[in-house]
């Protein structure tokens, strides 16, 4: 391989994200090194195993994905904007909006949504850490490397460009036959085993650790949501996980799954993609309707309304999800019976989420409402996410769907579910539960400017997406004649991105502003709010509870603090806790490299980081790692400092 | 760490019923990888390309070999966990020890069934059925290979540590991998081999 065709060259756009990559990749060290910070990364953040801090990278890396991801969608307005532009070639189009898609759900979506279960779940539960705290920690540096891996793509080797859904035969060697689909495959690979371990870890966590007396039904709304959404992750992402090596043999291997001529079947690969692919838009909304619940009944000062109707939906919704995958494809061609079967199986999801809907509704019902910035987010939703739906049920509708199939329309309908449905969720977990973790909330006056930004710039930039697409615009097209008439709409739309951008960037620096500016928060309930997590410090201890408190009810902190008895009682005892380990990320730096041989066709490196990954798995097994103790004095000194009394020498 | 001495040794502690638990939660992701891998080689099974089919290519007497290899293994594994519930380590570990040289009796057998299928013309990358094949007998095969290296490691730590909640709680687990592989294997027999020498 020459280097010319190792790196990417040609674009201008590609030199300065080459040139800001060399400069962020020197300037971190060199700032490590001056601020002598390395010793403090590797033992406070790189080989910590707890939840909290695990939480907290998660949330990063996706702050920063969402950025990337952004980027790319500013660039396809951009493109689109007027008609005939030539700002990019159709490859690098291509390329865009195939790493945007991705990006945004695999590297956004979820690693912000597993941050969020990180940081919450086991405090909601009333536990000190999830079951397998090392085990979380491997699910993170794989994520993590397996990010990383998929956005060098786009400087070394070249991105993938046949869709974030990865259609064969586009995505075979034949018409794709860039290593940019070796990339796709081997960096979702690693990404997926990782969010696979996280759901085990979750499952087992929220089935084994929750504190006395929390029966399933009494646990809160974030948790049930959760708990679903990993029984989800658990079934679904090993069809993702052979769908990926299937792509991998047939790409550089020569196997024959997808190629028509040889007896392999393409639309296989759609069949196996989607059977992933629906549960997983499931996996991002299911805990976002979590988060709605309680941020919805927090604001309103009221109970859940249908708390058991809110479970059961959740469980037809994950059931489901799993038998709608074919409305994707309704073009196919397979046929009547098919059709109509997937088409009732998908309209019968739009019922368990109705019924949420009206749930939250009937909460805010006689409420007394705070209009705090989570809760803003969570009245947009509703009506947002409603269109969302409807529009969703349009395509739903078979003989219907061969009009909008793989139009705009689609692209709008999809953005209307998944940015209330999961981004705004996390913006509004994110500003709900940002005391908790740090000890002081969010500039609210900024948090609404940037909620008001975001909100409007969306139906702008997204709404006359369902017009374009009703009028014929088809999706993916990287530019169109003056005489198709998409030009004023597409700009229209771009006015929005360019809206949602200062939003988010309001966002961003209202953390800056926060850090510097914000009172710090004394009692660790800022929100006078329902559920166990509140019951702890701000910002949280290492072992999260000083005594494990006892539940006889839902929402049992929002009861104890109206009738005055304490949650816990009892003398403290010496706290087990698990150590610290560098392994994880060790194990994540192999995977890198492993993947990145892989992807390269380079075999000999490849093997020889295929036993490191091996051996780091032997160093586990052979370890004896038996945690430490967190003894009674320093239990009571912790306590102390977060009370706010002094230290008594 | 609190031990409960009324359960066998491999649950006595919390985090031994927990690493069981989840284990089992992995065994079921498991199954779903499987039933996706039978799931592509029912749906290619047809398409044979220039190459051979199914039934031109297998013979029932190494199939049959193999199976009952793996099987007896799967019984042997059986009657390790029963002799370290009765804390008796030199059995437990000859019963362990005969598990995994069973195993490799039969990826001995698998390897040569391979060589005997290229030899023959019949590669992965012939044909959409034999592409479906390849794989999913492999990726069965690499799950023993993994065992073997796994079983290997356990039984050293057996050796080393004697039996703790640690290696106890390793050893179930590891148990129940092996078990689960022979479960798979009994449907790749029947679902594949019978069907295909139909």
């Amino acid at each position: 391989m020459k280097w010319d065709e190792f790196f990417v060259t040609g674009e201008p756009m590609i030199y300065a994200a080459m040139v800001s990559i060399v400069v962020v990749s020197l300037a971190i060290p060199i700032a490590l090194t001056y601020f002598k910070k390395w010793n403090w990364l590797w033992t406070n953040w790189l080989t910590t195993v707890d939840h909290k801090k695990i939480g907290v990278m998660y949330i990063l890396a996706a702050l920063l994905m969402l950025f990337r991801g952004g980027v790319d969608a500013l660039l396809m307005r951009a493109q689109t904007a007027v008609p005939d532009n030539g700002l990019l070639d159709g490859q690098h189009y291509n390329e865009i909006f195939t790493t945007h898609g991705v990006i945004m759900i695999l590297f956004m979506a979820m690693p912000f949504i597993i941050g969020l279960m990180n940081v919450v779940i086991p405090l909601q539960i009333g536990a000190r850490d999830v079951a397998f705290p090392r085990l979380n920690a491997v699910s993170f540096w794989l994520f993590f490397s397996g990010a990383m891996l998929f956005n060098i793509s786009f400087v070394i080797g070249g991105s993938p460009d046949a869709g974030w859904s990865a259609y064969f035969p586009l995505a075979s060697l034949e018409f794709s036959p860039t290593v940019g689909n070796n990339y796709y495959a081997i960096a979702l690979q690693i990404a997926g085993i990782g969010t696979l371990l996280t759901g085990i870890n979750f499952l087992v966590t929220i089935l084994k650790m929750r504190a006395p007396g929390m029966t399933l039904m009494k646990m809160p709304m974030f948790t049930w949501s959760v708990l679903i959404t990993n029984v989800i992750i658990v079934f679904a992402f090993p069809v993702l996980t052979v769908a990926l090596a299937l792509m991998t043999l047939d790409r550089q291997f020569g196997t024959q799954f997808f190629a028509m001529q040889s007896g392999g079947m393409d639309m296989l690969w759609a069949n196996l993609f989607w059977v992933w692919g629906h549960p997983e838009v499931y996996i991002v909304v299911l805990p976002a309707f979590g988060i709605y619940s309680e941020i919805i009944s927090a604001f309103a000062r009221k109970n859940l309304y249908g708390y058991k109707s809110m479970v059961v939906s959740m469980v037809a919704i994950s059931l489901l999800s799993f038998v709608v995958w074919a409305h994707h494809f309704y073009t196919m061609g397979h046929g009547v019976m098919v059709n109509s079967v997937f088409s009732i199986t998908t309209m019968a999801i739009a019922i368990p989420t109705g019924v949420k809907i009206f749930n939250w509704l009937f909460t805010l019902r006689k409420g007394k409402i705070s209009f705090t910035t989570p809760m803003l987010y969570s009245l947009a939703f509703i009506p947002i996410f409603t269109i969302g739906g409807v529009t969703g049920v349009m395509l739903a509708m078979a003989s219907a769907d061969y009009q909008y199939h793989n139009t705009m329309f689609l692209v709008a309908h999809f953005h209307y579910v998944l940015i209330p449905g999961t981004v705004f969720a996390v913006i509004a977990g994110f500003h709900f539960w940002f005391p908790k973790v740090f000890g002081f909330r969010l500039n609210e006056k900024l948090g609404k400017w940037a909620f008001w930004f975001i909100t409007v710039s969306f139906n702008v930039t997204f709404f006359p997406l369902f017009i374009l697409g009703l009028n014929g615009m088809t999706r993916r097209m990287y530019t169109y004649s003056e005489s198709t008439g998409y030009g004023a709409l597409n700009m229209v739309s771009m006015v929005g991105a360019l809206g949602l951008t200062v939003g988010f960037i309001i966002l961003v620096y209202n953390i800056y502003y926060s850090v510097r500016y914000s009172p710090r928060d004394t009692n660790g309930d800022p929100w006078d709010a329902r559920s166990l997590e509140w019951s702890t410090h701000s910002p949280v201890p290492e072992y999260n509870f000083a005594l494990i408190p006892t539940v006889d009810r839902l929402d049992a902190h929002w009861f104890s603090k109206k009738e005055g008895k304490p949650l816990a009682t009892g003398k403290y005892e010496p706290i087990h806790m698990p150590n610290n380990s560098g392994v994880p990320i060790i194990m994540g730096a192999a995977f890198f490299f492993w993947g990145f041989f892989m992807v390269f066709s380079w075999w000999i490196p490849a093997i020889v980081f295929g036993v490191v990954i091996l051996g780091t798995l032997a160093y586990r097994t052979f370890e004896k790692d038996h945690g430490h103790y967190i003894s009674v004095e320093e239990i009571e000194r912790t306590e102390k400092a977060l009370r706010g009394e002094q230290h008594e020498n | 760490m609190k031990i409960d001495h009324s359960v066998p040794m491999e649950y006595s502690t919390d985090e031994n019923k927990m690493k069981i638990l989840g284990f089992w939660i992995f065994l079921g992701a498991e199954i779903a990888l499987f039933s996706t891998l039978f799931a592509v080689y029912f749906t290619l099974q047809g398409n044979t390309n220039v190459g051979p089919t199914a039934s031109d290519l297998f013979h029932l007497s190494p199939v049959m070999i193999e199976t009952i290899l793996l099987l007896s293994s799967s019984f042997t594994i059986g009657l390790g966990v029963h002799a370290m519930r009765l804390g008796l380590k030199k059995p437990m570990m000859t019963f362990f020890g005969i598990t995994l040289v069973l195993g490799a009796a039969f990826l001995g057998v698998e390897v040569y069934e391979f060589v005997t299928y290229v030899g023959e013309g019949a590669t992965i990358q012939t044909s959409g059925f034999l592409s479906a094949l390849f794989t999913l007998l492999g990726t069965h095969g690499l799950h023993v290979t993994f065992g073997l290296l796994w079983g290997g490691s356990i039984l050293l730590q057996i050796k080393k540590r004697g039996f703790t909640p640690e290696t106890t709680n390793k050893s179930f687990i590891f148990s129940l991998y092996w078990h689960f592989l022979d479960v798979v294997w009994i449907f790749i027999f029947s679902f594949v081999y019978l069907k295909g020498l139909m």
